[in-house]
C-alpha cells in the first residue's frame, strides 16, 4: 500500500498533492514547460512538488531492449512518486511509460508489480489531467496566433489525449487552431530512432512539416517535447518561420521564446 | 525466398531515394487508409465483429492440434491428401514430388505468401517446371523478377509507366508489340497472355486465407477470379498454407472474412471467395483430379508457446503496413523478405533469424498506429520491443549503442551524478547555442544535426531552477 504522506506546509487538507514528473527533456532543454505545468496545476488547486531524485522515466533503456536498467530506473521513480496523490507529466510519452509499461516490467504478483500498478493508476499526462480529473474547462491565457496542433503518438494512443488540449486551447484569447491533415501521424522522432535511422526519420518529419505548412499556421503546438524539438529542428533547418511551443506554455500564458528561437 | 533483411539500411536508403517509389507509395497510402476508414465506419457493429473475430482465432490457437487433425481427417474423407512440412525445404520437396508425379510441365499459381515464404517459384524453375503467377500484381513482379513489396498488393511499388515498359518488353514473344499505357489495356493484355496459360496448366497452386476444420475446405479470396481458374482447370490442385490458417467452422470463416476485406482493401467482401473441398467427385462438371494441402510450420509451432503467440492471429490483411510511416518511406523491398512493415518486423526475425533481421525491430518509432488498426489486436509494438530485448540479451545490439545505453543508464540510476553531468552539459550547450537559439552542428550528434537543428537548452536545468525557487520561497 503506497504511503501517502500529506505534509504540505500550507495546510492543504483537501487539495490534491501532485508530484511533477518533469521528464528529462523538459528538465534539460526547456524548463519553461515545467514551470508552465506547475502554474497550471497550482492554478487548478493542486499542491505541486518535484521529487529531487527523479532523472528520466527509463524509456531509452526500455525501448532499447535493456530491461534490467529500465527496471532499476522504474523502481527509483516509483519510490520517488509513491507519496503523492497523483503523478503528472507534461508528456504523453513519459506518462505512458509509467501508466502502460512500468507494471509490465515486473512479474505479476511480485511486490514491485503491485506498486507499479498502483502508481500507474495515479499517473496522468498534464493536459488530460487538467481537463478530465480536475475538470478545468478554460484558462485565462491570451496568445495571439494562428496555430495547428500535432498529436504525439504515445499521448494519443496510450493516454487518450486528443480533445482535451483542443478544448482548452479554444479558451485561449486571440488563438485559433486549424487542423492539419494526418495530425495523428508520427513525426519521426521515436526516441533514439531519430538518430539510429536519421534518413527515415527525416523523411517522416518532412512529411509532418509539409502538413503543418499547408495549414498556413504560424505556430505549431504539441504536448511532447521530443516531437516538438524534432519538428522545430527540421523547420529551422529548412528556414520555415513557424514558431513551436509546448501546449502547456500557451495554456499557462507563459509562451515567450519559441523552441529553438534566439533570445529577444 | 532468400532473406536480404540484413541489408535493411542500404535497401531503405535506396527506397527513400527512389522517386518512382515515393510517388507510388503516396498514391497507395491515401487509397488504402481512406478506403479502410470508410468501410469500417460504415459498419456500426465493427468493434463487436473485430472482437469476435479475434476470439475465434484465439480459441483456435488454444486448440490448434485438435482443429488441424480435424481438418486433415475431413480432407482425407473427401479423397484429398494432407502433407505436413516443418521447414520450407520440406514443403518445396513435397510440392515438387506432387508435380513430378503428375507429369506436369506448366504450373499456374494463385497469390500465396506461404509460396513466397518457401521460395516455391525458384524451386519449381530449378526443377524444370514453368510456374506462372496469375494474380496481376504477382504476375508483374514475376516478369520483373522482383519479390513482392506488399502482402496484398505485391507490385504496389511499380508505376504504370514501369508496367507498360515491362509488358512491352516481355509480351513481344506472344505477338503483342504495341506499348500500351491505359490500365484497362494493360489488364487486357495480361488477361490474353494468362488465358492460354490457365487452359494449358497441369498443376494449379494456391495459398489459403482459411482452412475450415468442419468441412476440410481451403478458402481463397481474390478480386480477379484468377484463383478459381487456378484451382479448377488444372488436373492437380495444391494448396500451400501455414498451420495457423485453420478455423473451426464455415460460420467462423465468414465472420473473419467480413473483417478481412474491410481491413485489407476497404471492401465489404472481396469479389471472389472460393472454397475448395477436395478433388472432383463423380458427377462434378469440373475440378481437379487430385487435391493436396501442404501445411507449413516454419517456426509457427514455436511461437505458439512463447511470448509471440499473438502474432499467429495475423490474417495477412496488410492494415499494419498501410498505416506504417516507416513502411511508406522505405517501401517493402527494404525489409528484405516476404513479410514487410510491422508484421514483417516481427515475423522475419522469428522465421529467418534475429541476427539476420536485427535492423527490422529497431527501424520502428513505436508510434502504435499499426496496433491501433490491427483487426486482430496484435500488440505489434510490444512484440517489436520484445525482439529488441532479445537482441540486447543476445548481444546483437551494436556495441556503440549498447555502450551509450549503459553509460546513460549508469547516470540515470544515480540522481546526484546525473544532475552534475547534465547541468554541466546543458550549460555548455546553452552557451554554444546562445546566439542563434539552436545548434547547427554538434560532435557525436550527427544523427540529429545532419538534417535538423538542435534547439539549444536554456542553460539552467529545471531541477536547478526549481531548487533555487524553493530556497527563495522559504
Amino acid at each position: 500500500m503506497p504511503n501517502r504522506v500529506r505534509q504540505s506546509p500550507d495546510d492543504a487538507t483537501a487539495r490534491p498533492r501532485v508530484g511533477l514528473l518533469v521528464t528529462c527533456l523538459v528538465d534539460l532543454f526547456r524548463p519553461a514547460v515545467g514551470f508552465a505545468a506547475v502554474r497550471l496545476l497550482e492554478d487548478a488547486g493542486c499542491v505541486v512538488d518535484v521529487p529531487a531524485v527523479q532523472t528520466c522515466c527509463g524509456q531509452p533503456a526500455y525501448n532499447g531492449g535493456d530491461s534490467g536498467n529500465a527496471r532499476a530506473i522504474a523502481k527509483r521513480t516509483i519510490e520517488a512518486f509513491e507519496p503523492f496523490d497523483y503523478v503528472v507529466a507534461p508528456s504523453g510519452s513519459c506518462a505512458g511509460m509509467l501508466r502502460e509499461h512500468y507494471p509490465r516490467l515486473f512479474p505479476t504478483g511480485a511486490g514491485w508489480h503491485g506498486r507499479a500498478q498502483a502508481l500507474a493508476e495515479r499517473t496522468h499526462e498534464l493536459v488530460s489531467f487538467l481537463a478530465d480529473v480536475l475538470g478545468v474547462r478554460e484558462v485565462a491565457a491570451r496568445f495571439e496566433a494562428d496555430a495547428t496542433y500535432h498529436d504525439s503518438c504515445s499521448g494519443l494512443r496510450e493516454m487518450g489525449v486528443r480533445g482535451q488540449p483542443r478544448r482548452l486551447l479554444a479558451s485561449v484569447g486571440g488563438l485559433t487552431v486549424a487542423e492539419m491533415r494526418d495530425s495523428d501521424a508520427c513525426c519521426g522522432f521515436g526516441g533514439t530512432f531519430c538518430v539510429k535511422y536519421p534518413e527515415i526519420s527525416t523523411r517522416l518529419v518532412d512529411e509532418k512539416c509539409a502538413k503543418i505548412l499547408a495549414t498556413g499556421a504560424g505556430v505549431l503546438l504539441g504536448g511532447d517535447l521530443g516531437c516538438l524539438m524534432n519538428i522545430a529542428g527540421r523547420l529551422a533547418r529548412e528556414s520555415h518561420p513557424v514558431r513551436v511551443f509546448h501546449v502547456a506554455e500557451v495554456l499557462a500564458g507563459t509562451a515567450g521564446r519559441g523552441i529553438g528561437e534566439r533570445g529577444r | 525466398m532468400k532473406s536480404a533483411a540484413h541489408d535493411f539500411p542500404s535497401r531503405a536508403r535506396a527506397g527513400l531515394q527512389n522517386p518512382d517509389l515515393v510517388r507510388a507509395m503516396a498514391r497507395a497510402r491515401t487509397g488504402f487508409i481512406d478506403k479502410r476508414r470508410a468501410a469500417v465506419d460504415a459498419l456500426p457493429e465493427y468493434p463487436q465483429l473485430r472482437r469476435i473475430a479475434r476470439e475465434i482465432k484465439e480459441h483456435t490457437l488454444q486448440h490448434l492440434d485438435y482443429y488441424l487433425e480435424r481438418f486433415e481427417a475431413r480432407v482425407r474423407e473427401h479423397g484429398g491428401h494432407v502433407h505436413w512440412a516443418s521447414t520450407p525445404a520440406e514443403a518445396q520437396a513435397i510440392v515438387l514430388d506432387v508435380c513430378r508425379a503428375a507429369g506436369a510441365k506448366r504450373i499456374t499459381k494463385g497469390k500465396s505468401m506461404v509460396g513466397e515464404e518457401i521460395a516455391l517459384n525458384e524451386a519449381l524453375e530449378a526443377a524444370g517446371f514453368e510456374p506462372i503467377e496469375t494474380d496481376l500484381g504477382e504476375y508483374i513482379i514475376q516478369l520483373a523478377n522482383e519479390p513482392p513489396s506488399h502482402i496484398i498488393a505485391p507490385a504496389i511499388h511499380k508505376t504504370r509507366d514501369q508496367i507498360a515498359d515491362l509488358f512491352h518488353a516481355r509480351h513481344a514473344q506472344y505477338g503483342l508489340h504495341e506499348r500500351r499505357t491505359e490500365p484497362t489495356a494493360l489488364v487486357g493484355e495480361a488477361r490474353t497472355v494468362l488465358r492460354e496459360k490457365f487452359q494449358t496448366a497441369d498443376v494449379g497452386i494456391t495459398g489459403a486465407n482459411f482452412l475450415v476444420a468442419e468441412t476440410g475446405s481451403s478458402v481463397i479470396v481474390t478480386n480477379e477470379g484468377n484463383g478459381d481458374l487456378t484451382n479448377t482447370l488444372p488436373r492437380v490442385h495444391v494448396v500451400t498454407a501455414g498451420i495457423e490458417k485453420v478455423v473451426p467452422t464455415l460460420e467462423d470463416m465468414s465472420t473473419i472474412l467480413r473483417v478481412l476485406a474491410r481491413n485489407a482493401t476497404g471492401q465489404e467482401a472481396s469479389a471472389y471467395t472460393t472454397l475448395s473441398s477436395g478433388p472432383r467427385r463423380a458427377g462434378d462438371l469440373d475440378g481437379p483430379g487430385e487435391y493436396h494441402v501442404v501445411l507449413l510450420d516454419n517456426g509457427r509451432s514455436q511461437m505458439l508457446g512463447n511470448e509471440f503467440h499473438e502474432m499467429l492471429r495475423c490474417i495477412r490483411c496488410g492494415a499494419c503496413m498501410n498505416h506504417c510511416p516507416v513502411y511508406h518511406a522505405v517501401g517493402g523491398h527494404a525489409y528484405g523478405w516476404v513479410y514487410v512493415g510491422p508484421m514483417g518486423s516481427v515475423l522475419t526475425p522469428l522465421m529467418v533469424g534475429l541476427d539476420e533481421a536485427r535492423d527490422l525491430p529497431n527501424a520502428c518509432t513505436l508510434n502504435g498506429r499499426c496496433r491501433e488498426v490491427c483487426p486482430m489486436e496484435i500488440p505489434l509494438s510490444d512484440m517489436i520491443r520484445k525482439l529488441r530485448e532479445r537482441e540486447f540479451d543476445e548481444r546483437l545490439t551494436p556495441p556503440r549503442t549498447r555502450l551509450g545505453l549503459r553509460a546513460w543508464a549508469f547516470a540515470a540510476r544515480r540522481p546526484a551524478l546525473y544532475r552534475f553531468v547534465t547541468s554541466l552539459a546543458m550549460r555548455v550547450l546553452g552557451l554554444l547555442g546562445r546566439r542563434r537559439g539552436r545548434l547547427r552542428r554538434l560532435p557525436l550528434a550527427g544523427g540529429w544535426t545532419g538534417t535538423r537543428d538542435l534547439p539549444a537548452p536554456a542553460g539552467e536545468t529545471f531541477m536547478a531552477a526549481w531548487a533555487k525557487r524553493r530556497v527563495e520561497k522559504r
